[in-house]
């Protein structure tokens, strides 16, 4: 007999989906076998940014070919509001006002998607405008905020900066981005009996649905089961996006008691939904002669969009990314989420945290060039330390710290000094093409920072031929979330992985969960699937050893086996022998994340578990003619813990970080001046294609590296923290416009880097090093 | 004015009344219930819908099924032979080449046909032809190095 199970933890298992994906056979919500009488649903939308709604004719909507249905807001039965944290400030239509270029005032069924989509366009609306607040220029002269701004402060920063013998100021602006998960928004309603209402709904957040689906139609939340098999990606944009799709479908579907899809073209996906909040952020430090930071003064600008939305979790986690890696004696930070009349900005992979470590990067740049320093160097004095220096500015002690070492490997194995050295002669000898390299850290606070979300359920049952059935809260978009807890669950009882059958995430099953999201799926949702498997494992146990008069300890689960005493049972029939003694063979488990806590008011507490660490080198060039550039290699060492499958780890980081160079580099959302989106479509926005990718790109998993804290199989979390590897490619083209100006001035390369921006910032550093 | 096709989808003859203005996705999702190729884009830019005519990777959202009239096709549903997947199929599974899967079929139709016209590209081939195939959700990585392996296993057969 094999001695190990084939699938367990720490496998580079395949995804469990693999099969069904390579052969055309995974079912994707639009996927389906449509139901019979389907109606197809579309959404009507405000061509103004913000306006009164003086009147909404839908006479010719209504008479359209096809239409079966058309609602608007007076159609809503329960509360017209979508909004997640209960600001009551989205509504599912609008009514009185509209606040953004996209915003739903009307739905329409018909027969047809395409009648559906044609009819939406007879609507006849009259505005009358009203002042709107366009970008984040506009509305910081307007501080109009959607949630009440936040502060965190340590020491007193203000007399440590005027004290220190160098300061500095500077502003930095962070470009939003759009998820462009490939499968676009979709959800399906099928009403049942009474007031039942089934939706298949592609959402990181089931629950979530189910509560919004109830509220809008006045329902118990008991009445209402989403499901959710699987995501064609999502990075935070199905979270609570998904929400104005699935009420949508729910409330026709309702009305017209007939199963109701939508599914919105990408060009007007992308314009109704939210994206990742574009920053604004000024800064001043104050350091001395080595360049140690003695205090900063941060302030942060975000633009929100037109409602709450999760913006105060987001503006809170940014706050708490502000320090990335390095100690801060004095801090005073404070957060604007502030008002704009566009889409609601949303969760998005790193949730604030990418663009607040961009503004603590950028001042260790500054310092770098005010004193004339590699900033490696710079980076490296300022890191937390072990025993001292390793107060947070929100007053969490930092207990896990590994970034000094993951430095020096990477440096090391990356050649950092030598091929700096290397690229100074390159460039010295290149009069257009210009070289840089960059080294950046990452830390990444894991956990939400909204204490009750952390917790999770997982439902268990095991079938009396030994087949194994899991169900839990999260949800799959890609990452190999379901493919994680079922090694942990085989692993567990000690059978293969394919014994387990991986199941539908829906409301029904598990309640009240949460979002799959803040990277922490495989930690919560591993935690609970252990603990239901063990719970079963613990009766299994009880009862071998009544049945065969031994102690508990005498009875040992092996690979595919029992050992139970001296003799052995497969797996299967140990079950079976069990049920027959009438053994409950099902159970639920439940985690809830230990030793967490943040008191708002004093902005302290410890709001993360543990925190997930990565650096990479990246290294590009620069065309200082056209601005156009390339990425020629990048070196990751990231850390994983102990990986509880390093196929999908790996997956992750790439992916994140290749997510994070579009963000950083190609994305640039545009907006016209009347408020609309410009970049609707791939056509305008550019993510990352193929041939972007980094001609030479090597990642390595940080070895030996056991979580410290007690997760499940000693894992990490590592769905978001590598996108803010990214970052290295940024401070990489960054060097590379540096070095026209003799690396003397700071080149404030603000992202998107787009060719037309380095251009520009080749000539900014050109000229003013040519005036020095 | 419907009007009336007939054509091959993966071995069979299909014979159809469609509307003129019909994209080929629709047609294969909706009237064949070929629901492996992917909708991503709606724009001729994502690759989520690559299917392949007459041998050639073409994307089923920018052609009206009219003019497939007469056309040989295969979806990523016909690609496999009975039980037996076909070795870019399996070169996807076990390089990992996926994540979400939603862009999977597409790019696997696309390496087919890269295999079929390069024999055995190098890394730098696949990238280049790849352009038109958008993935959101890994590096790319795993997708080229899967095509590379695929290409290598279809030349070894034939
Ligand atoms: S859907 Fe056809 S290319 Fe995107
Ligand atoms: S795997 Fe998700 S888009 Fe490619």
């Amino acid at each position: 007999m094999p001695d190990q199970i084939k699938g367990g933890v720490h496998q580079a298992v395949v995804h469990d989906s693999a099969a069904v994906h390579v052969s055309g056979q995974a079912v994707f919500v639009d996927d389906m076998a449509e139901p019979r009488d389907l109606l197809h649903a579309y959404i009507g939308v405000s061509e103004r940014p913000h306006a009164k709604i003086r009147q909404l004719d839908l006479a010719a909507v209504g008479a359209a070919e096809g239409v079966c249905c058309v609602v608007s807001a007076g159609d809503i039965a329960g509360q017209n509001d979508i909004s997640p944290t209960h600001t009551m400030d989205e509504p599912v239509f609008a009514e009185a006002a509209t606040e953004f270029i996209g915003q739903p005032l009307f739905a329409v069924a018909a027969q047809t998607r395409d009648q559906a989509r044609r009819a939406v366009r007879l609507a006849a609306v009259e505005y009358s405008d009203l002042p709107a607040v366009l970008d984040l220029e506009a509305a910081l002269a307007d501080e109009t905020l959607v949630v009440p701004a936040m502060e965190l402060k340590r020491g007193d920063a203000d007399a440590e900066i005027a004290a220190a013998a160098h300061s500095l100021k500077g502003k930095i602006r962070i470009g939003g981005q759009e998820h462009f998960y490939l499968e676009g928004q979709v959800s399906m309603a099928v009403p049942g009996e009474g007031d039942e209402m089934t939706l298949y709904c592609s959402t990181q957040h089931p629950t979530e649905i189910q509560q919004s689906v109830a509220r809008v139609l006045g329902l118990a939340a008991n009445a209402v089961n989403v499901r959710t098999r699987r995501l064609g990606g999502a990075f935070g944009g199905k979270e609570t996006q998904a929400a104005m799709f699935a009420t949508v479908a729910a409330l026709i579907a309702r009305k017209t008691g007939r199963p109701v899809k939508i599914r919105p073209d990408r060009d007007d996906d992308m314009v109704m939904t939210g994206k990742r909040h574009d920053f604004m952020a000024e800064y001043e430090v104050g350091f001395d002669d080595d360049g140690h930071i003695l205090g900063v003064r941060y302030r942060l600008a975000s633009n929100c969009g037109y409602s709450a939305d999760l913006s105060e979790a987001i503006n809170r986690r940014a706050l708490f990314h502000l320090d990335n890696c390095y100690y801060l004696p004095s801090a005073a930070m404070k957060g604007l989420p502030l008002k704009t009349n566009r889409p609601s900005n949303t969760a998005f992979r790193g949730f604030g945290g990418p663009q607040a470590m961009l503004v603590a990067e950028r001042v260790i740049d500054e310092i770098a060039f005010a004193l004339g320093q590699d900033p490696l160097e710079i980076r490296r004095r300022n890191f937390y330390g072990s025993s001292e220096r390793n107060i947070t500015p929100y007053h969490q002690t930092i207990e896990d710290n590994v970034i000094p070492e993951i430095v020096s490997e990477l440096a090391e194995s990356a050649d950092y000094v030598g091929r700096r050295a290397e690229i100074a002669r390159y460039n010295s000898d290149s009069p257009w093409l210009k070289k840089g390299i960059a080294l950046t850290p990452v830390k990444f606070g894991i956990a939400f920072t909204t204490k009750y979300l952390n917790q999770a359920g997982a439902l268990v049952h095991v079938y009396t031929d030994g087949s194994i059935h899991l169900n839990h809260g999260g949800t799959e978009m890609g990452q190999g979330l379901m493919t994680k807890v079922a090694q942990v669950v085989a692993e567990e009882f000690q059978v293969d992985l394919d014994h387990v059958k991986i199941t539908a995430t829906s409301t029904d099953k598990v309640p009240n969960t949460s979002a799959t999201a803040a990277s922490s799926s495989s930690d919560l949702n591993g935690m609970a699937a252990r603990q239901a498997a063990q719970t079963i494992k613990a009766r299994l146990i009880d009862f071998a050893a009544k049945q065969y008069e031994l102690p508990p300890d005498q009875i040992e689960f092996l690979p595919n086996r029992v050992r139970v005493g001296n003799q052995e049972f497969p797996f299967p029939d140990l079950v079976h022998q069990a049920y027959m003694a009438r053994v409950s063979l099902s159970a639920t488990g439940f985690y809830k994340t230990p030793k967490i806590h943040f008191d708002r008011q004093t902005g302290r507490g410890r709001p993360f578990y543990y925190f997930a660490y990565g650096a990479a080198v990246s290294e590009a060039t620069i065309d200082t003619l056209t601005g156009e550039y390339r990425i020629d290699r990048v070196d990751i060492l990231h850390d994983v813990g102990r990986s509880l499958n390093p196929a999908i780890d790996l997956g992750q980081i790439e992916g994140g970080f290749i997510q994070g160079v579009g963000w950083l580099t190609s994305e640039e959302l545009v907006w016209g001046e009347a408020g609309e989106l410009l970049t609707h479509a791939p056509s305008t926005y550019k993510i990352p294609v193929c041939s972007d990718r980094p001609r030479d790109f090597r990642m390595k998993l940080l070895e030996g590296a056991a979580n410290r804290e007690n997760t499940i199989y000693a894992s990490k979390a590592v769905g978001e923290p590598p996108l803010m590897l990214a970052i290295s490619v940024l401070h990489a083209l960054s060097d590379a416009v540096a070095s026209v100006g003799g690396h003397r001035v700071c080149p404030r390369l603000d992202p998107p880097a787009t060719p037309e921006c380095i251009l520009a910032a080749v000539e900014r550093v050109r000229s003013a090093a040519g005036h020095d | 004015m419907a009007v009336q096709i007939s054509l091959q989808i993966n071995g069979r003859t299909v014979e159809a009344e469609v509307q003129p203005n019909l994209l080929l996705v629709d047609f294969l999702r909706q009237e064949q219930r070929l629901t492996g190729t992917h909708v991503g884009c709606d724009t001729a830019q994502c690759g989520a819908c690559t299917i392949h005519l007459d041998g050639r990777a073409v994307k089923s959202c920018a052609i009206l099924t009219v003019q497939a009239d007469g056309a040989r096709i295969t979806t990523i549903e016909g690609l496999a032979s009975g039980a037996e997947l076909h070795p870019m199929q399996r070169a996807f599974h076990r390089h990992h080449g996926l994540q979400c899967g939603f862009c999977t079929p597409g790019m696997v139709m696309a390496g087919v046909s890269i295999a079929e016209n390069h024999g055995t590209p190098d890394p730098a081939v696949i990238r280049a032809e790849l352009e038109g195939n958008l993935c959101r959700c890994t590096g790319y990585h795993n997708i080229v190095k899967a095509i590379a392996a695929g290409a290598r296993e279809m030349a070894g057969r034939s």
